[in-house]
């Protein structure tokens, strides 16, 4: 798909390929905030963000194929993604910040720490994908492409009315970025399913503070993988919100937030 | 106009489409009775077996975890009728490339089959149907690229006569390809692909020379594909290959009504196409345009709006071709019309629970009283390399 570019500076290269351009907005004042948006993109218009900007400036940073930015054929998956969002935070010299991730962007945000963390104040983890611990046998993360469309809803929603959108009145540029995310999240996912199984290895690298929220109803990837994820990482504290599924951000903003200022203080 | 016998090779006998959630992807072997599949597998092999003998070509495809197809594997029943068969063309269509992989290896089950049949073999690289992503457990975001890669491998595989070669690609890295045999056919056996929706994807196939072929669709839509690849069509210069196919559901009688029992017990293998949304149409599978149908709720995928149409809507759209010898005659020649002309009929003969007598009868009804009324209905694609005189 080719992305336009916008009239805002929105859209940036990054690194060295030609083919590689990523969409970051800006919102906000305050000391820099990376946050990097799970793979339905529904951070960027949740009532969080609105209280977060006023503490922060949140560079929103759409990873290879989400929002507006390209998805060269030679990315493969978050383990790729991670050494982008790097050249990210070099590219706007960003340094001793906060970094949240949100299931899909939070895989990509543990995948990134690992690698290098000396950037990182503190990192929040929002119910990310990325291990395995089961068995082979195992479903750790529950098959969001084999399960049919309710049951998937209502996995991952405490409150499946927060969940639903409404593609029917919803313009068509924007739902070609929904159609599109969902066919990166695809790409980067399918195999190993939602999952790099060298991650758990790498984990221990991370020695930022680090922060997990779980839903407690997340049915996808419960709780219990958010506790195995947390023994994985050395400094990591793990945080259970209820009444909320794979997206606590969205279903109990005012506990998300409680969460996150006790935390990045 | 070449005629070919196809059936999906089906295990009929399951529970009712009420009480199924899907027919494919996660219906329970425990539902298939090995005794019962050992019959219809003999049985339906014995029917390509009796093709041959009445002067038809033969279809074979693959499918996966579905009791709509009991051929998971086509290289077998191919290489089964390499012997068993003496006449007949044998079109695998086809290989799975993009969700099996290995296309060296499928280049070697294919020169090996088109040696022991004396060349007799056709060569179908197929991209897959949406059921098929998850028993293959292929990224359906990457079917199309998979297919491509696949088949440019395998093609310089059978072409490649001077040692080892290497390939270094996106998906397949192989150092050493030296395949024995090579094709019996001439640089190489013909190549056909199939399509539905996708215009790039006919004009690829086009430029190629390859053979077209597309099933089940209403002759609107194949007109227009067929159309499509006619202007980008190139000659390869390759024997029995280029040109355009299509797939109809075929019941030839001796009466309207039996036609019209036999037309219903075809219309199965649609009713039977039973699934749930997520293997309709899986992520990423469809382009990103027709994804945002979907999400308007516009598209559910191609063969759900196939599958809700009765019997008059099938046979008026060419879809299901059905009636005495003297209007199924009348049907494809106006078919063959109503799409600008096309090279070969590739017909579902057999599929549900029609019966051995009955496929027979219908077969047999066709070859001799169809066939022949048909045959001489020129190439629809003008410069085509012409076909070698048939081996005796």
């Amino acid at each position: 798909m080719q992305v336009q570019e916008h009239k805002r500076q929105d859209i940036h290269q990054i690194g060295p390929s030609e083919d590689l351009k990523l969409e970051i907005v800006r919102r906000g004042s305050g000391p820099p905030l990376l946050l990097i948006p799970g793979e339905e993109a529904l951070e960027a218009e949740a009532a969080f963000l609105d209280e977060l900007a006023k503490s922060y400036e949140v560079f929103i940073s759409s990873p290879p194929g989400f929002g507006r930015s390209t998805r060269p054929d030679w990315i493969t998956g978050p383990d790729d993604i991670a050494y982008m969002m790097l050249d990210v935070v070099d590219e706007f010299g960003l340094n001793n910040v906060p970094v949240i991730g949100f299931s899909f962007g939070g895989w990509i945000a543990a995948e990134m720490a690992s690698k290098d963390d000396g950037f990182i104040s503190k990192l929040v983890l929002v119910d990310p994908y990325g291990i395995k611990t089961g068995k082979p046998t195992e479903r750790d993360i529950q098959d969001v492409w084999l399960l049919s469309p309710d049951e998937v809803m209502a996995l991952k929603w405490y409150d499946t009315a927060k969940g639903k959108r409404d593609f029917k009145v919803m313009p068509e540029d924007k739902l070609t970025i929904v159609a599109r995310n969902t066919e990166s999240f695809t790409r980067f996912g399918w195999e190993p399913y939602l999952h790099n199984p060298k991650l758990k290895h790498r984990l221990h690298r991370i020695k930022a503070p680090t922060l997990l929220i779980w839903g407690e109803n997340d049915g996808i990837i419960t709780p219990k993988y958010g506790e195995a994820y947390r023994k994985l990482i050395p400094n990591a504290q793990l945080a259970v919100i209820p009444q909320a599924g794979h997206s606590p951000h969205i279903e109990q903003p005012q506990a998300f937030l409680a969460e996150l200022r006790k935390f990045l203080g | 106009m070449r005629a070919w016998h196809f059936t999906e090779m089906p295990y009929p006998n399951i529970p009712p489409f009420d009480e199924l959630k899907n027919t494919r992807v996660t219906i329970p072997s425990r539902l298939f009775d090995p005794k019962i599949g050992a019959d219809l597998y003999n049985r339906y092999l014995d029917e390509h077996c009796i093709a041959d003998e009445l002067g038809l070509d033969i279809m074979l495809n693959e499918h996966h975890a579905s009791a709509s197809c009991l051929d998971s594997c086509v290289p077998l029943p191919a290489a089964i009728l390499a012997r068993q068969t003496t006449k007949a063309r044998i079109l695998i269509l086809g290989n799975p490339v993009a969700n099996r992989g290995e296309p060296v290896r499928i280049a070697e089950e294919m020169a090996m089959i088109d040696c022991i049949s004396r060349g007799r073999l056709d060569v179908g690289f197929v991209r897959g149907v949406p059921t098929e992503i998850n028993p293959a457990n292929s990224n359906p975001t990457l079917t199309n690229d998979r297919l491509w890669e696949g088949i440019d491998l395998a093609m310089r595989a059978w072409t490649t006569h001077d040692g080892p070669f290497n390939y270094e690609g996106r998906f397949w890295h192989k150092r050493a390809v030296n395949i024995w045999p090579r094709p019996y056919q001439q640089p190489h056996p013909p190549v056909w692909i199939t399509g539905s929706t996708d215009r790039e994807n006919v004009r690829k196939v086009a430029q190629h020379g390859f053979t077209f072929a597309t099933f089940l669709q209403p002759y609107e839509n194949t007109r227009s594909l067929f159309d499509e690849y006619r202007k980008h069509y190139v000659d390869a210069g390759v024997p029995h290959q280029g040109g355009t196919a299509f797939l109809p559901l075929v019941f030839t009688a001796d009466s309207d009504t039996e036609a019209e029992q036999g037309a219903q017990e075809l219309l199965w293998y649609i009713r039977s196409n039973k699934t749930e949304p997520q293997f309709k149409n899986p992520p990423g599978y469809a382009s990103i345009a027709l994804n945002v149908q979907a999400l308007q709720g516009k598209f559910a995928g191609r063969t759900e709006a196939v599958r809700q149409q009765g019997l008059d809507y099938m046979m008026e759209q060419g879809i299901l071709i059905a009636g005495t010898p003297d209007k199924v005659t009348a049907r494809i020649r106006k078919f063959y019309d109503q799409v600008g002309g096309f090279d070969h009929l590739l017909m579902m003969q057999q599929a549900g629970h029609l019966d051995h007598q009955r496929t027979v009868r219908s077969m047999t009804l066709f070859a001799k009283e169809v066939y022949p009324r048909i045959m001489d209905l020129p190439p629809a694609v003008a410069s085509r390399t012409p076909e070698p005189a048939l081996a005796e």
